[in-house]
């Protein structure tokens, strides 16, 4: 069920939660985290969906925070779902008019849930230091996504330099299945020792700028990135020493890709671009800080 | 973090990071070899698990799956069967990359189990494998046969060379439930086994403890501070460990008669529960760690003195259930009507350690009863005292903490609480946790856990023979006093069981759960 209220309180809208859930029956909660969604009215649609999508497997409180600076007067307007639509979770969408707009930090802190762990995400540009931002002071893990900002790869540098623990970034997220392949196809040790690396991507992708820093990080060897057609990454190689060859993972389509060893026979790899749900649900399966990430970031920051 | 990685001495993947959680276990290049894929079982579960497995990204892109079975069958045939049952079955949406991935492994071999040259050709199938896919002899061997085919199987694979494979390759052989019929059976199948197979190879699938739920009881016991100081005799009074269905026994009669529910359920699934609930801490949750406490447990199991008062069978009667008429067990199809097999089995054991002295596990099981329900529940003594009157607690009962396993998983607490108004009542509610229905859809399917863990050779959820010996040495006696006289009493289909198991509990001043 969904109630709307206009010109309202925190407190109003903690009650309408209660109150949705004392009529739908069922007053135990199992909700297991408050994510919180800051996002412009263009946003905010996508990003509900994607959030819902997720909310199959971490049942969340969901509070997406639309800003509406424009109108003179400070009110909040909400609109409070509780089942159906709003999957196993619960979500409210608040509107912040005026100068309400500018402490929307006052809105949401009433409303998270007690003692369970918070995520702020923003589907749309981000603040450019997301630990200090009034609502992503809030937050045990922050979510940005580098892609949408208008400079990725600037914008990735800007993380980097600002990062905190609990920064996290979806262009990072979108790498986990060619890492875990890359991963895999290192499990048996490579035929020679691994002597350069090298990416290749559509221009101005940030995941790749972070595969190339996470290789170089871990493999200690030079990693060079090239530009391709795309779409998005399309290509990872290691070259062996001594002329052995390449292990290559490539992916032209943004779909289908092809792993080739060296003395092995090529094989196809599913690996899809995945939708933004399924980066979110990745995203919320860890709430602690992800040193990988950390350790990517550092070696971007400083070369 | 795989095989492979161990065996060669000093190598470690440079990509690899405990720190990196994010990088899920794949599986190293490997085959899997499934005998009986024509079977209900390889259809409904095996395939659409591995199809799930290779959607979620697990599986090695050299993964290859050949089929085996008495079937005139081409290859392309064998890959339209697997592709009705993803397209059926599987949890995770079907997509076009994925399957291409997986069907490039596929291969069929056809042939009867004491076919010299069909096995011959699975050994150049699997040979060929290793080189047109780069599965480098790794090679896993399931057994979705009845177990009258097992001896059989393994045999051959021994003779054709295909249980052992080069140094640094692996072969592993799984088999299902039902292991054995009796602790006789259950070591003659290990001893064959045992002798084509070593020790670490042998996987026996119990699929109850992939379960999500189920490991979920390791969870709640280990990671939480607040149950395991009551977890004990001082504050347990007893524990129900329920399986029931509400299906009859369908199209398996053939497997079913002669076998029972005692046999069927309560030795596997039950004793496995009761070993989970009941066992100490283990030091650690490796494989082996985790077998030892389980066979603690299972070991200090006493059955009652008497069992004739100690436990309780049933056969369902023809009735009414759930809004349809349905058949006797002696009515149904293939069912000798004066079978003795029950379909309900019942029985009240004892843990003899010091954790549980004196506190009953009644265990109960059945078919056609009131619905579908699998739980433990853990019911607790009432408070020593109680500073109300004695209107007030009237309708207080016990506390108790339900691990519910299926279809409803999550878990319940019971505990008295004040009935809202002027006066003083307490009375029972319960607190749900629910895992949503939703979430149960998208965590993966306990076959798909289980493949994951054979093709990892991670055997911490697969009972092994001494923990499937034991049960067996609980459920004989039973078994055997009931084939000593008498019959199974009658029980309405869509009720909870035969009179005589509610007596069971009576006579202790108990009753069961309504579950």
């Amino acid at each position: 069920m969904t109630l709307d209220l206009t010109s309202t309180t925190s407190s109003r809208v903690a009650w309408a939660f209660l109150e949705a859930r004392r009529v739908a029956g069922s007053p135990a909660m199992g909700m297991v985290l408050t994510l919180v969604i800051v996002a412009d009215e263009d946003d905010c649609e996508y990003a509900l969906s994607a959030a819902t999508h997720a909310a199959r497997e971490h049942p969340p409180r969901v509070l997406a925070l639309i800003s509406a600076p424009g109108s003179a007067e400070a009110r909040l307007d909400a609109s409070v779902s509780v089942g159906g639509t709003a999957g196993p979770g619960e979500t409210a969408v608040l509107r912040l008019h005026g100068e309400l707009a500018r402490h929307p930090e006052s809105v949401v802190a009433p409303l998270l849930l007690p003692d369970a762990p918070v995520v702020v995400w923003w589907p749309g540009a981000a603040p450019a230091t997301p630990a200090t931002d009034p609502v992503g002071v809030l937050g045990h893990r922050r979510i940005t996504d580098a892609a949408l900002e208008p400079d990725p790869i600037g914008a990735l540098r800007e993380r980097a330099m600002r990062f905190s623990p609990g920064d996290t970034d979806l262009a990072w997220t979108r790498l986990t299945p060619w890492r875990s392949m890359l991963a895999a196809a290192l499990d048996s040790p490579p035929p020679a020792d691994i002597v350069a690396a090298s990416v290749g991507a559509e221009a101005g992708n940030p995941s790749a700028e972070l595969l190339v820093h996470w290789l170089a990080n871990r493999l200690k060897v030079p990693v060079n990135r090239t530009d391709t057609a795309g779409p998005g990454l399309t290509e990872a190689r290691l070259t062996l020493a001594n002329r052995t060859g390449d292990i290559a993972l490539t992916r032209p389509d943004g779909v289908l890709a092809m792993l080739s060893v060296p003395g092995r026979p090529d094989r196809s790899v599913a690996l899809k671009r995945r939708d933004t749900w399924e980066l979110i649900a990745e995203e919320l399966r860890r709430l602690d800080p992800d040193d990988t990430y950390a350790n990517t970031l550092a070696t971007l920051d400083s070369s | 973090m795989t095989e492979m990685a161990d065996l060669v001495i000093g190598y470690q993947n440079p990509l690899r990071d405990p720190a990196d959680r994010r990088l899920p276990r794949i599986a190293g290049p490997c085959g899997l070899v499934i005998f009986g894929v024509t079977g209900d079982l390889a259809r409904r579960k095996l395939m659409p698990a591995v199809y799930d497995l290779a959607n979620r990204g697990l599986l090695p892109p050299s993964f290859a799956l050949v089929g085996f079975a008495r079937r005139d069958w081409a290859e392309q045939d064998f890959a339209q069967v697997v592709h009705d049952a993803v397209k059926e079955h599987a949890r995770t949406p079907f997509r076009d990359e994925v399957w291409k991935q997986l069907s490039e492994g596929f291969r069929f071999v056809p042939g009867e189990f004491d076919d010299d040259a069909a096995f011959d050709r699975l050994r150049q199938t699997v040979e060929e494998l290793d080189q047109s896919r780069g599965t480098v002899g790794n090679h896993a061997f399931y057994l979705s046969v009845p177990p009258k085919f097992f001896p059989h199987v393994v045999a051959q694979l021994k003779q054709h060379g295909l249980a052992t494979s080069k140094p640094g390759a692996w072969r592993r052989v799984v088999v299902e439930k039902p292991f054995g019929h009796d602790l006789a059976s259950a070591r003659e199948l290990n001893r064959m086994v045992d002798a084509v197979f070593p020790p670490g190879s042998v996987f026996r699938i119990d699929h109850y403890l992939g379960k999500e739920t189920v490991q979920n009881i390791l969870a709640l016991r280990f990671a939480n501070e607040m149950y395991e100081p009551i977890w004990n005799r001082g504050y347990v009074d007893h524990v129900q460990i329920t399986m029931a269905e509400d299906i009859g026994i369908g199209g398996r009669a053939g497997y079913y008669d002669g076998i029972g529910a005692a046999r069927d359920v309560l030795q596997n699934h039950l004793l496995q529960l009761l070993a989970l609930t009941a066992m100490e801490e283990p030091v650690s949750f490796h494989a082996h760690d985790l077998r030892l406490e389980k066979i603690k447990a299972l070991s200090a199991v006493r059955l009652p003195a008497d069992l004739a008062t100690g436990t309780a069978r049933g056969q369902y009667e023809a009735g009414w259930q759930g809004g349809e008429f349905v058949h006797g067990f002696l009515e149904e199809d293939g069912i000798s009507p004066i079978s003795t097999t029950e379909t309900y089995a019942a029985v009240r054991l004892e843990v003899d350690t010091r954790r549980w002295a004196g506190v009953p596990f009644y265990l109960r099981t059945g078919k056609r009863l009131g619905r579908r329900v699998t739980e433990i529940a853990v019911v607790f003594h009432r408070a020593p005292h109680l500073p109300f009157t004695a209107t007030a607690t009237e309708e207080l009962g016990q506390n108790a903490l339900v691990m519910r396993i299926q279809p409803d998983e999550g878990v319940t607490v019971r505990f008295g609480s004040k009935v809202p108004g002027t006066a003083m009542e307490v009375r029972d509610v319960t607190m749900d946790f629910t895992y949503g229905k939703s979430f149960t859809e998208s965590s993966p399917e306990a076959y798909e856990r289980l493949l994951l863990d054979v093709l990892l050779g991670d055997p911490p959820l697969f009972p092994g023979h001494e923990e499937v010996e034991l049960s067996w040495q609980i459920v004989d006696p039973i078994t055997g006093f009931w084939a000593s006289g008498g019959k199974p009493e009658q029980y309405p289909a869509g009720t909870w069981g035969p009179d005589s198991a509610d007596e069971m509990l009576a006579r202790d001043d108990r009753g069961w759960r309504r579950p």
